[in-house]
């Protein structure tokens, strides 16, 4: 399990790639792997957004994230679980996050990677704000329940 | 006791800082800390709360060197 918090931009198919070949012991264990991938809009709420700043809490991010994965990993038999997250000044079309899931059956990847993602949208602290093409400023005041 | 206070994102940018270090004599809860570095400004509802890097509620004790941190709702992911 790895928790990642980049402040550059990533790839996050390359993560993935780079993680499951360096797990060694995984091999040949699981036949499932779902890939969650968040990117930036260039849109929000009716107007067009230019640009976005990811504002986290060094430390608490890291230890909620591990607390969600470690939530996931007792309630479904994951094999291994890779979670990477941006921060910083983030641009239209770049990755945000990344949830990477491995089980043994796809309804176990699907199922823990769906946990992580909503856990992490309503627990992980993460702020966003967006610059607006007007070149106003504007905080996201919550996220959406995403079952809803 | 000593209490480190930590303000994220839009709440930090309304009162103006992103830290406060504090001095407590006796029992104080996550409130009593918010009221003490915050005299002149009602504590949001929609505020949470976290001592030590977990969430926790407005009336948990806090205790010497803790880490109280106030923030708005997250919006990550």
């Amino acid at each position: 399990m790895e928790i990642k918090i980049y402040a550059e931009s990533f790839d996050p198919l390359k993560e993935v790639q780079v993680y499951q070949s360096s797990a060694k012991d995984m091999a040949g264990k699981f036949g499932a792997t779902n890939i969650f991938i968040g990117t930036m809009r260039d849109f929000n709420e009716g107007d067009d957004i230019t640009g976005m700043t990811l504002e986290y809490y060094p430390g608490m991010t890291e230890k909620q994230l591990e607390k969600i994965v470690a939530e996931a990993l007792r309630q479904w038999p994951v094999i291994d679980a890779l979670v990477v997250h941006r921060v910083g000044d983030i641009l239209p079309n770049e990755p945000i996050v990344l949830v990477a899931v491995w089980t043994s059956h796809r309804g176990d990847a699907f199922d823990a990677s769906r946990y992580i993602m909503e856990a992490l949208k309503s627990r992980a602290p993460f702020w966003k704000k967006e610059l607006l093409k007007s070149q106003a400023e504007r905080w996201l005041l919550k996220n959406t329940d995403g079952y809803l | 006791m000593s209490i480190k206070v930590r303000y994220f994102a839009s709440l930090k940018e309304s009162i103006g800082r992103s830290e406060d270090n504090l001095e407590f004599s006796g029992l104080t809860t996550v409130a009593d800390v918010w009221r003490s570095a915050n005299p002149n400004k009602t504590l949001p509802d929609n505020i949470l709360t976290a001592v030590n890097m977990d969430y926790v509620e407005l009336n948990s004790a806090v205790k010497d060197g803790d880490e109280v941190a106030f923030f708005p709702p997250v919006t990550g992911g």
